[in-house]
């Protein structure tokens, strides 16, 4: 086996752009479920709003692409007024599975060929946001060392989906550190106490999804301006596991911990793929392991155990402390 | 080893692209009448000339293509209506009719939008299109894919004929709610004894279907005997029945000892449903799968319902198990325990009630209904590695509809979601029908949180 293709294949996944956009997935989750202790299972729902927020405006309507992202985001919020103000006061796991099938519901619509006309139905939408690729700066060509390398344009969306990822946890770290997040954090733990000391938890929740929620759409529209499609199929609700995995691996309601994660997750992904990969070209593997599509499928199955052993052995990741994961307190 | 179908499908295509050389040959060959050969496009320009009794190979065949077939409403193929294909800058592009078997095809010069128009006026006198303004029709075609463009149409009188579309996907719509109901009781039953939403309920369900493929199917395959559908299906129900209650004993009630919160539990089975669903995409593949007994039964009618005996079985056992669970509920010494932890486990247990025994039997029951309900649902459609997670949200909203933790509830709640999955094909595409199961979870959670029969409680 090869260990420096293993090695540096992980490596190139893990600084990739598709590692940031998950990164962002991921601080938005935080907020809602690290520093509020909201569940939402539906945050692939916002990433989906954002993207085809900035597909339909620049593919079907030929808007400018700073149009584009300006509906991505406003698609977030309202997305998140629509949600929250009716279900934030249910329980938990109600609000859970109303997220869940909130991001589904979407999903389909937009997949469905009765408006095929505008979201492209289950085809999609192509050649999205070409303005992107035409302010890239960086000269063509391919940059890195080795294996770890990336052609300009994927160079280009790497470094502006990590500079957000960068920028949003900084927002996030200055916000909770200010009153509102101390409050926020307060109705993590108990949400009787802010709401006896005459706070307005649903406002505060509601801000909170609203937050992030947009985080999440940011992540959507990077990541579709970076492939430059849209596609309904790829906002599936396994997104939002794969989000809570990266989280959860990098400790909830920790600063810095869902861009660990998130390197961590997708160096994981594409180290294990490669290696897989390998030892099944030397015949390592039983013969239905080896087959077409079964590298993914293996791979998920260990996200799956390593999900559920993460939860058992260490809930609060790598960089969270055990004091803030006081999870299902109510 | 091709079935018949794929051969007349693989024939046909050939026909048609040979014809758009050699038309003459081909209509002396099997008859097509010669307008069906279209408009030849100018790149396919096959003159050579096959000895009788045999397929021309397809030259410089044009890859993309149009084709459908033109039913009326009791099936009978309608032969000889014209269909007129143009791409989107109103160029005709070919035109093609009808065959014996009211089948057309036409070749375009490549991907792209084209619209279809059926020509109305070649239809038989007593047949219309059920949906006039579906015409002409926009089709997409991508590169290398012989799109289907499907028109609909039926008798003048259409009213007997919804009633009979109205009967037949409320009967249709009564057997996906009961399997669903069969399949939510256990999700019902874990979540009222001992508050955990398990989310990897479904792929109990997905389990039960693939393993029960797998004996009566896949095993023959593997060179092992061929076991009946029936015995086949009383192993698996058994066998998930006792992998629910492993579990029960070996990971969560541990884990509940150790005092992990419900969002840490909630969170694990989201994990155990992902590892499981992915072993089974693993082991069986992705293609979806049909068992191999009781297919191809022909329906029986009555009054204006027609079911397949299969149909009807499955719809009469489902209603049978229903009842008695809840007989079991509702008269036997474990029913009422199972009642009881429900309520207030601490008191359960401080009056004799052994909970985690009870526990332990709410999920055997309940993983063995969830593997029965797979069984049902594949043998009546068929089975695939995501089916768990796709009938999880249904079984959801059946719960929640019905008021979570409530026995008749989730009976009531799956028949509901049953109904409106499958009514609402008759009015909306059917590719939204699992929409309007989840829309109706998300309104019934919005008014009425506590659901049909629920009790208000989970407003938080």
């Amino acid at each position: 086996m090869d260990w420096v293709v293993v090695l540096s294949d992980g490596l190139r996944t893990a600084l990739g752009p598709q590692a940031a956009a998950y990164a962002l997935l991921a601080i938005g989750l935080n907020v809602h479920f690290g520093f509020t202790g909201m569940l939402n299972f539906g945050q692939v729902g916002f990433m989906l709003v954002g993207a085809y927020g900035v597909g339909i405006t620049t593919v079907t309507y030929g808007g400018p692409l700073w149009l584009g992202i300006l509906v991505g985001l406003a698609a977030s919020l309202v997305l998140a007024l629509i949600v929250g103000i009716p279900t934030l006061r249910l329980r938990a796991d109600y609000f859970a599975i109303t997220t869940i099938a909130v991001a589904e519901v979407l999903r389909l619509i937009v997949r469905s060929s009765s408006v095929q006309d505008i979201t492209g139905g289950p085809f999609g939408l192509q050649s999205i946001a070409p303005e992107f690729q035409r302010i890239n700066p960086i000269p063509v060509g391919s940059y890195g060392i080795g294996r770890v390398s990336y052609p300009h344009g994927q160079l280009w969306t790497l470094l502006v989906t990590w500079a957000v990822a960068l920028l949003a946890t900084l927002v996030v770290i200055l916000l909770m550190r200010s009153p509102w997040g101390r409050v926020v954090k307060s109705i993590r733990e108990d949400e009787e106490v802010p709401r006896s000391l005459g706070k307005n938890v649903f406002s505060y929740k509601l801000q909170s999804l609203m937050l992030g929620g947009a985080i999440g759409a940011a992540g959507g529209i990077l990541f579709s301006m970076g492939s430059q499609t849209v596609n309904a199929d790829t906002y599936q609700p396994q997104v939002t596991f794969y989000a809570y995995v990266i989280l959860i691996l990098g400790g909830a309601a920790s600063r810095f911990g869902p861009l660990l994660g998130a390197v961590l997750f997708w160096f994981l992904f594409a180290a294990i793929s490669t290696a897989l990969r390998q030892a099944a070209r030397a015949d390592l593997l039983p013969d239905f392991m080896s087959a077409g599509g079964s590298i993914g499928a293996t791979v998920l199955t260990l996200v799956g155990f390593a999900l559920m052993a993460l939860m058992i052995f260490r809930p609060q990741g790598i960089l969270g402390s055990k004091k803030e994961m006081v999870l299902g307190a109510r | 080893m091709q079935t018949y179908r794929e051969e007349t499908r693989l024939l046909r295509t050939r026909l048609v692209a040979a014809a758009m050389g050699a038309m003459w040959l081909v209509t002396v060959l099997v008859g097509v009448p010669a307008a069906a050969a279209a408009t030849a496009p100018a790149h396919a320009a096959d003159t050579s000339l096959a000895p009788p009794g045999r397929i021309l190979p397809a030259q410089q065949e044009s890859d993309e293509g149009i084709r459908g077939a033109i039913r009326d409403g009791e099936g009978e193929p309608v032969p000889d209506v014209v269909l007129i294909v143009s791409d989107s800058d109103g160029n005709e592009v070919g035109e093609a009719t009808t065959d014996e078997n009211g089948q057309w095809e036409v070749g375009v010069p490549g991907p792209g939008t084209y619209s279809v128009l059926l020509d109305e006026a070649t239809l038989p006198e007593d047949v219309e299109l059920r949906d006039a303004e579906r015409n002409p029709l926009e089709v997409r075609v991508t590169s290398g894919r012989t799109v289907p463009a499907v028109f609909q149409v039926g008798e003048g009188d259409t009213g007997r004929q919804q009633l009979e579309s109205i009967a037949r996907a409320t009967a249709n719509g009564l057997k996906f709610g009961l399997i669903i109901a069969m399949a939510a009781v256990g999700l019902s039953l874990i979540f009222s004894t001992t508050g955990l939403i398990n989310f990897a309920h479904g792929e109990l369900v997905a389990l039960g279907a693939m393993l029960t493929w797998y004996l009566n199917v896949g095993l023959a395959g593997d060179g092992g005997p061929y076991i009946p559908l029936i015995l086949a299906g009383a192993i698996v129900i058994l066998a998930v029945g006792l992998f629910g209650g492993g579990l029960e004993r070996w990971l969560f009630r541990p884990l509940r000892r150790r005092r992990l919160g419900i969002f840490q539990l909630l969170i694990i089975t989201i994990g155990l449903g992902l590892a499981i669903r992915h072993v089974l995409l693993l082991v069986f593949g992705g293609s979806p799968r049909t068992y191999r007994d009781f297919v191809g039964q022909s329906a029986v009618s009555i009054g204006p319902i027609s079911l397949t005996p299969r149909d009807m079985v499955i719809m009469a056992a489902s209603a049978l198990i229903l009842a008695a669970v809840a007989t079991m509920l509702q008269r036997t010494r474990t029913g009422k325990a199972i009642r009881a932890v429900a309520d207030n486990p601490a008191l359960a247990s401080a009056s004799g009630i052994d909970v985690d025994r009870v526990i332990l039997t709410v999920w055997i029951t309940g993983a063995g209904l969830a593997a029965t309900g797979g069984i049902f649902f594949g043998s009546a459609v068929s089975v695939d590695w995501f089916m768990g997670f796709r009938l999880l949200l249904l079984m959801f909203a059946a719960v929640i509809l019905g008021g979570i933790g409530t026995y008749y509830g989730a009976m009531a709640g799956g028949i509901v979601i049953g109904l409106v999955t499958e009514l609402s094909v008759l009015w909306f595409p059917s590719e939204l029908k699992y929409m309007w199961a989840l829309l109706a979870l998300i309104v019934v959670l919005l008014v009425r949180p506590q659901g049909i029969l629920g009790r208000r409680e989970r407003v938080g």
